[in-house]
């Protein structure tokens, strides 16, 4: 970090722009501030920096003499991917390069024998679905951000979605990768076969931040895509209820692809926003079912009858594709439904056990009441992975701080019932506070001993996903000022 | 149900202050596998016993000594398992043995491997810090994967002292087919169907038959069962615990024992040896006495790699060498967990 910086004689700005241009040309570099703005931030668009160039290399020779040039004169670099990322990890260094993999958005190969997608890190992550498509293939992992978000943003944020409570998270999907340490060290991480020599670094790589090295090609596992996908809608009149069934449907052995809840408020935002034609009820749960034909004709009739005595009030199963849509289309619209009721939110983001569900909807409504704020709950109810939105209005003072340490106490909760302060958003800039809550000294400790076994200077995005020993600063998180979401185009879960 | 923390730390720490290095150890079935540790035995056998399952989380915490058979009879009696169906190559297997080892069994193409059940882990650094990583829910992006990372590591980075596993429900039904095949067309129709959405959960050629598994709601089993076609095994349990056991009449062969990962669909390796194929091709069982440059070559070749798995002379390195910077890049990973190289130095390779 600003150790190794400050042995090292730093070019001057100019001399820096100047150096990157004739490595990078002049269409491969933005220095100038109107350039540099749309960098600025990422899905987080509460904290904002500029960068002091960001370099959009084409090749890996280029990436490799963009990380050679920085290692040499110790300037920070920070990867960026679509800058989907909720948790700053994308967040510019001021005086750093901005290295961004747009231009690396081609799919290398599909091979449908092996069953897997070669892609350079830039590609969307639904760009790869549709390009395995024509083989009956398709890449599982789906955040909501998916037609934006980079694959190379999802390893290093590991990434999940509705679907990985029965297929996995991205660490549980990729095969192999490429990347560059920050001496420009080409590696292969992994090898096309189910495992590799040596220690699984493909695991480590995963959900590293951006810390570790810069990913310059990814091998994911394509899925046979399923027969048949079917979803339940159930009503239930009490929250704790609905988690209930929850825990009945996989203590009956059944994994859904699927499994999500809304509560009161999320519901009715999500109603008045897109008709979905939602019961007014205190919760519902959408439960969604993959498979074979027969098994998920099996499964459908098992799980009805489960959430009929799990106490549901209405069960209704999509008896076609169009109805299937509309029962997922509230609960994709349900950031921006919330974002319609007040000015502004706060999204959260943490895991916790499944059976303490009820016990944590409790503590958050007492919460609310205490800061005398709202909360609507969306969650991946099947991991227990919550996304408690947090409504507030930045223009009455102090709601802001009093919205932040609410979320604070959120995540502190989480780790309280024996959950962690991230499901899948990531530490970034916005949790490294609460990595104090979760990890000891010693662990943070061991966290910096493995950074440095990689970037002994601490060049790659310093500042992220680990605090330093002695620095636990105030950081916020997402914040969403008058219903202006950093990514409107793209569906909320 | 004994808890020695206190005391495998204090062995750590002393191991660490003296430079003398230590030989883990948890049930002795996997003496075989890697390079022998010359040091002090740090027998970790004792440190055991369950400490949470909650069936309806699917989730389960153990300590490293557990047993494994009281791990899957535990699970076994709520309907659930540990889908890796890990090998354990001996009554005596332990929790801590068996993810160390990394070794993961039929149903790994499809459930996934060791690694992929691994939530959490409590370990001991070379420091004898006792670390928490990881943790029991199913997602966690909390810090670097610090826990995934000592699966497979042979207990060179780490002495896992308690590991939380996501577990499965068992399938309702299970249904074993056998076809008569050559190889190619083995190896071709494991990768076609693989492709297909069938309830597959394993498919392992045995040098004339092919064995096809299939797990689930018994209806869907049926469908399939009719679409693949083939006879149906009468002992079908009996047989896919020998295969992961390693008890099949295939490994009672003397010449070295290879095993090669490659890309699953890989044409056979062509080399004089007689060969197993699990994992849907993914796995090629080969027992040959050519030598190792030219298995790990084709190995290579086919994408993957060979680990010299019994039978081999001491000369042999037992895992594929790494390239150079990689073998670096271990070698700084290994030093920032166990600065003073005590734990279980050179097992996997000299360097580590
Ligand atoms: C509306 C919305 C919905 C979302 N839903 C989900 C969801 O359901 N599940 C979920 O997990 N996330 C979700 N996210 C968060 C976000 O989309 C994911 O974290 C995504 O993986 C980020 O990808 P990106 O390409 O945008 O990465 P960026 O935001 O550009 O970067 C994220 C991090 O990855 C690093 N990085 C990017 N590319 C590379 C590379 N090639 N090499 C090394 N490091 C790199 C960056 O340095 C940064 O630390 C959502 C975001 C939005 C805006
Ligand atoms: C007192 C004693 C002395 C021995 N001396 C030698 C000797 O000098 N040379 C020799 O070759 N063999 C020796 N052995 C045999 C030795 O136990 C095995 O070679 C080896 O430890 C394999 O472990 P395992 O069979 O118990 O398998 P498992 O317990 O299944 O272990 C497999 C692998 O995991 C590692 N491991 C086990 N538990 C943990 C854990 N909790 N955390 C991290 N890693 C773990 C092991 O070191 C091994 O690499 C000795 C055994 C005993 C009891």
């Amino acid at each position: 970090m600003s150790t190794a910086a400050s042995t090292v004689e730093r070019p001057s700005r100019a001399r820096i722009i100047a150096d990157l241009q004739a490595l990078l040309g002049d269409a491969g570099l933005l220095h100038l501030p109107e350039d540099l703005h749309p960098y600025e931030c990422d899905g987080l668009s509460a904290y904002r920096q500029l960068p002091l160039a960001v370099a959009l290399p084409e090749t890996v020779e280029q990436v490799r003499a963009v990380l050679g040039y920085a290692s040499r004169h110790a300037i920070p670099v920070v990867a960026r991917g679509a800058g989907t990322g909720l948790s700053g990890g994308a967040l510019p260094h001021t005086e750093g390069i901005l290295l961004s993999l747009a231009k690396f958005n081609r799919i290398l190969d599909i091979d449908p024998r092996n069953r897997t997608a070669r892609v350079q890190p830039g590609v969307r992550n639904l760009a790869i679905s549709e390009a395995a498509k024509p083989y009956g293939l398709y890449y599982a992992p789906d955040p909501s951000s998916q037609i934006a978000c980079s694959i190379g943003g999802n390893v290093a944020e590991n990434s999940g979605g509705v679907h990985c409570l029965k297929y996995g998270l991205t660490v549980h999907n990729l095969v192999e990768l490429e990347i560059l340490t920050i001496d420009g060290e080409r590696l292969r991480i992994g090898n096309a076969a189910p495992d590799a020599p040596g220690y699984d670094l493909l695991a480590l790589m995963t959900g590293s931040e951006g810390m570790l090295g810069v990913i310059t090609e990814v091998t994911v596992k394509l899925l046979p895509i399923p027969e048949r996908a079917q979803v339940i809608l159930a009503a239930f009149d009490d929250v704790a209820r609905a988690g209930h069934a929850v825990g009945a449907i996989i203590a009956a052995g059944i994994i859904p692809a699927g499994l999500e809840m809304m509560d009161r408020l999320a519901i009715r935002a999500a109603e008045d926003f897109v008709h979905a034609g939602y019961p007014e009820v205190e919760a519902i749960l959408l439960c969604e079912l993959d498979g074979t034909n027969e098994e998920v004709s099996e499964h459908i009739s098992q799980v009805r009858r489960l959430l009929q005595t799990h106490g549901a009030v209405e069960v209704r199963t999509a008896t076609d594709e169009a109805e299937r849509a509309r029962f997922w289309q509230g609960r994709k619209a349900a950031f921006p439904a919330v974002g319609r009721i007040s000015p502004d939110y706060y999204c959260m983001d943490g895991t916790i056990p499944r059976s303490r569900l009820a016990e944590v909807l409790t503590r958050i409504g007492e919460l609310s009441r205490e800061y005398d704020l709202a909360v609507a709950n969306v969650f991946h109810a099947g991991d227990g992975n919550l996304h408690p939105l947090i409504l507030y209005d930045a223009n009455n003072p102090g709601e802001l701080e009093r919205t932040e340490e609410f979320g604070g106490r959120i995540l502190e909760l989480c780790v309280e019932v024996g959950g962690t302060i991230t499901g899948e958003h990531g530490v970034g800039m916005e949790k490294i506070d609460q990595m104090c809550v979760q990890f000891r000294p010693l662990e943070l400790a061991q966290f910096h001993a493995i950074k440095a076994a990689f970037d002994p200077a601490g060049l790659l995005n310093p500042g992220k996903a680990v605090p330093t020993l002695h620095r636990c600063a105030e950081f916020g998180a997402m914040h969403v000022h008058q219903g202006q979401l950093p990514h409107p185009e793209l569906e909320r879960f | 149900m004994c808890d020695m923390t206190v005391e495998l730390a204090e062995r750590v720490r002393t191991a660490a202050d003296s430079g003398m290095p230590l030989h883990l150890h948890g049930g002795n079935t996997k003496a075989f596998l890697g390079h022998p540790v010359r040091g002090e035995a740090l027998s970790l056998h004792d440190h055991s016993g369950v400490l949470h399952y909650e069936p309806s989380e699917l989730v389960i915490t153990a300590r490293a000594g557990t047993p494994l058979r009281e791990i899957e009879d535990l699970l076994a009696a709520e309907g659930q398992m540990l889908a890796f169906e890990p090998p354990h190559y001996g009554d005596t297997a332990t929790l801590g043995g068996t993810l160390a080892a990394g070794l993961s069994g039929p149903r790994r193409p499809w459930a996934g491997a060791a690694r992929d059940f691994m939530l959490g882990c409590r370990l001991l650094n070379g420091r004898g810090e006792d670390l928490h990583f990881g943790g029991e829910v199913m997602k966690n992006v909390a810090g670097y994967d610090l826990s995934r990372l000592q699966v497979g590591a042979h207990g060179t980075l780490g002495v896992i002292l308690e590991a939380s596993l996501k577990v499965l429900p068992r399938p309702e039904t299970e249904q074993t087919l056998v076809q008569e095949r050559s190889e190619a067309e083995a190896i071709e129709l494991m990768n076609d169907w693989g492709g297909d959405p069938l309830p597959l959960s394993g498919a392992c050629y045995d040098g004339d038959h092919l064995y096809l598994r299939l797990s689930g709601a018994e209806t869907a089993v049926k469908a399939a069962s009719r679409k693949l076609g083939g006879e149906a095994h009468p002992d079908p349990d009996r047989f896919w615990r020998r295969l992961r056991e390693q008890e099949l009449s295939f490994f009672r062969h003397q010449a070295p024992l290879w095993r090669c990962a490659v890309a699953p669909a890989s044409p056979p390796l062509g080399l004089d040896a007689a060969q197993l194929i699990d994992w849907g091709g993914g796995l090629r069982w080969l027992a040959s006495r050519q030598p190792a440059e030219r298995i790990r070559r084709q190995a290579a070749e086919a994408g993957g790699h060979a680990t010299l798995y019994r039978h081999g002379d001491e000369a042999t390195a037992r895992f594929h060498p790494l390239p150079p910077p990689m073998l670096a890049l271990h070698q700084r990973i290994k030093r920032s967990l166990d600065p003073q190289g005590i734990l279980n130095p050179g097992r996997m390779y000299p360097e580590l």
